[in-house]
């Protein structure tokens, strides 16, 4: 009956922001929410990404592409020679049959999946060789390779230091291992570094888990159906989303959670089809992409700004190193927190690798980006390769997705908005542990970040794409500064971790059940 | 010599009848004959799930396990230990077809006897009930009870 009152409560005053006739009287809401927007993150997006003094390279990307270098040394490129038993591993092929009924290896990597596969690959990508050309794509695989050590090494943590309560929930993620690990080696500061993991955390619910997604929705809906302010798109969101977070409607979440996996299949299908029809094209393309990646063919910055907008795009999008993917990883049935790891390193590979590689083939071999035909060099709008219809972010994907099918970018709109639902709910979670962490799991601590939430999602829609994009990277970026920095402390705990079990592993000693 | 059936339960009206004819069968045999109770949770480690889900999973678990044995196969052990017959029970989560399969293999099992079964739809059409599937499957004789 508390709840229920609880509910109602901030049902009414949820109505009464997003009724309130001031809102829908004003004229340009959008530009409104936009310029405030901007005004108020500007400092801390110019903090994450000021650049190294004397150079225009941003220091956060070169402490991601540090950080998943040394991961990658220090546990001798596990993202290869781990490969094959990861597979072993998601099939079941070690899972003890006693164990069934319990979160399964294939079942924590889908669901974090679900929450990484979302508009970065589709959007983001756009992005991503709309600003640094066909080379950007051959830093975004380079950045997805070695990530991959990033992602083993944090849920392999996120396995050791969850929190496994007396009725059986799980807790797990960068603010339990950063503070349970750094007491375990009795270091000092880990309280700290955890509480503000969390924040960022929170902010990067709000940011990359949401507003962004919630923007790209509204610009591939407004693309396909005619221009409409981003708030309504933002509203009719809001209001889903709070109908499953807070309503507790399961059923909406459970659709989303079983269409998604085969909308990626589609997406990624459709994107091999027009492969195939372009089939001549496809050296020329790779070729663009070698070239690009060390010359810039032309663009901004040349070959630093498309290894920079390579490296923040794939990092965005598959979030190795942000410390979010170990909080669903941390839910998995097993006994050896290696095992997770492992599994968790196909997840870089699988966003980044195959689809953010597809959409960015498909953008490339459709000829969106223009080109000098004398130079070969890209045509410059500003600080943009100039596109066929002036597009970027999600329309220029899907452009180029309807210049070989006609009718794709209908598909694209279900499957963007899909997309987007099921990384907002991800992130609602995420965003929720690291809030509970900081303030109790209080009912009404959680029903006052599920309102907020919901909120930023109207923001989202209705913002323009440059404040809300800076904002979501600065957000997601700021707890990657955390949680490598963790990383880096508790790396020797994982290694010891995975010598134990490789050579238990070798031994005989860990069995496979099925053969 | 003894001789072990197994039993397939679900809680249901046919389920029931199920456990009856086995009750009759061991009646007949005899007290060398044990009944192997088993109940099945469907559950499949492939499935798409939240991140809430997953989170409280284990207690989830722990209520369906708690819940069969309560609800289904300790009532149905109690009643066959009333009339002397000798008996066991399991709760376990997984295919179904396959698990009985595995345990009257297991145990030795003379036969398996299950219900039958009560899908209807498209996916008992598509892939087939779960009945079909344990009398294609099975390495030992199966009775299904109508």
């Amino acid at each position: 009956m508390k709840k229920l009152s609880l509910i109602f409560t901030y049902l009414i005053a949820f109505a009464a922001i997003i009724m309130s006739p001031s809102l829908f009287a004003a004229e340009g809401l959008d530009q409104a929410i936009n310029s405030f927007f901007s005004a108020s993150t500007g400092w801390f997006v110019g903090l994450i990404f000021a650049p190294i003094p004397g150079t225009s390279f941003p220091w956060i990307v070169l402490w991601l592409v540090i950080g998943a270098s040394v991961f990658s040394l220090y546990f001798g490129f596990i993202q290869f020679r781990g490969v094959g038993h990861s597979i072993s591993l998601v099939k079941g092929d070690y899972s003890n049959p006693n164990d069934a009924g319990e979160v399964s290896h294939f079942q924590a990597l889908t669901t974090a999946l679900s929450g990484t596969v979302g508009l970065g690959n589709i959007a983001g990508v756009a992005v991503a060789v709309g600003i640094g050309g066909a080379g950007a794509t051959f830093w975004m695989i380079l950045a997805g390779l070695l990530g991959m050590a990033s992602k083993f090494t944090e849920c392999t943590l996120g396995v050791k230091y969850r929190n496994e309560y007396a009725d059986g929930r799980v807790s797990g993620g960068p603010m339990y291992y950063i503070s349970k690990g750094f007491a375990e080696k009795g270091l000092p500061g880990g309280k700290l570094l955890a509480g503000l993991f969390a924040v960022f955390c929170i902010l990067g619910a709000f940011g990359g888990g949401n507003m962004f997604q919630a923007n790209q929705a509204h610009a591939q809906l407004s693309g396909v159906i005619g221009d409409y302010p981003g708030w309504i798109t933002g509203v009719v969101f809001a209001v889903i989303v709070f109908a499953v977070i807070v309503g507790g409607i399961k059923s909406i979440a459970n659709v989303t959670e079983k269409v998604v996996p085969f909308m990626g299949i589609l997406y990624v299908g459709a994107a091999l089809v027009i492969l195939l029809m372009n089939f001549d094209k496809i050296g020329w393309a790779f070729g663009q992409i070698i070239e690009g990646a060390f010359t810039g063919l032309g663009i901004a910055g040349g070959f630093v700004g498309a290894l920079i907008q390579g490296f923040k795009r794939a990092a965005f999008s598959n979030e190795a190193g942000v410390g979010s993917a170990a909080i669903a990883h941390s839910a998995v049935q097993t006994n050896e927190p290696v095992t997770e790891g492992l599994v968790s390193l196909l997840e870089p590979f699988i966003d980044t690798v195959v689809i953010c590689t597809m959409t960015a083939l498909v953008i490339i071999i459709t000829g969106q980006l223009m080109t000098d035909p004398a130079t070969g060099m890209y045509i410059l709008d500003g600080s943009k390769i100039a596109t066929v219809d002036g597009n970027s972010g999600v329309a220029l994907t899907s452009a180029a997705f309807g210049a070989s099918i006609s009718w794709f970018p209908y598909i694209l709109v279900i499957a963007v908005i899909l997309f987007a639902f099921s990384t907002m709910l991800s992130w609602s979670y995420y965003g929720l542990k690291a809030w509970t962490y900081l303030f109790g799991e209080s009912e009404k601590s959680e029903l006052t970040f599920k309102i907020i939430f919901c909120l930023f999602i109207i923001v989202g829609a209705a913002a323009s794409l440059g404040p809300v994009i800076d904002f979501s990277d600065a957000a997601i970026f700021a707890m990657a500064v955390v949680n490598i920095t963790g990383l880096y402390f508790l790396m020797p705990v994982v290694k010891k971790e995975l010598a134990s079990y490789m050579s238990r592993l070798e031994s005989g000693e860990i069995k496979k059940f099925k053969d | 010599m003894s001789a072990t059936i197994v039993v397939g339960l679900d809680g249901s009206e046919a389920g029931n009848r199920a456990l009856a004819y086995a009750k009759r069968l061991a009646t007949l045999i005899g007290e060398e004959c044990t009944l192997e109770l088993v109940c099945v949770v469907e559950w499949s480690p492939y499935t798409f799930q939240t991140a809430e889900e997953n989170a409280t999973r284990k207690s989830h678990r722990k209520t369906e396990l708690e819940s069969a044995n309560t609800r289904v196969v300790q009532p149905a052990i109690e009643s066959l230990k009333a009339d002397g017959i000798k008996a066991n029970g399991r709760v376990l989560h997984g295919k179904v077809a396959q698990l009985l399969n595995n345990i009257a293999v297991e145990t030795n099992a003379e036969q398996v006897i299950v219900a039958r079964s009560s899908e209807q739809g498209l996916s008992a059409r598509v892939f087939g009930s779960v009945t079909a599937n344990l009398v294609m499957s099975s390495n030992v004789p199966v009775t299904v009870v109508s």
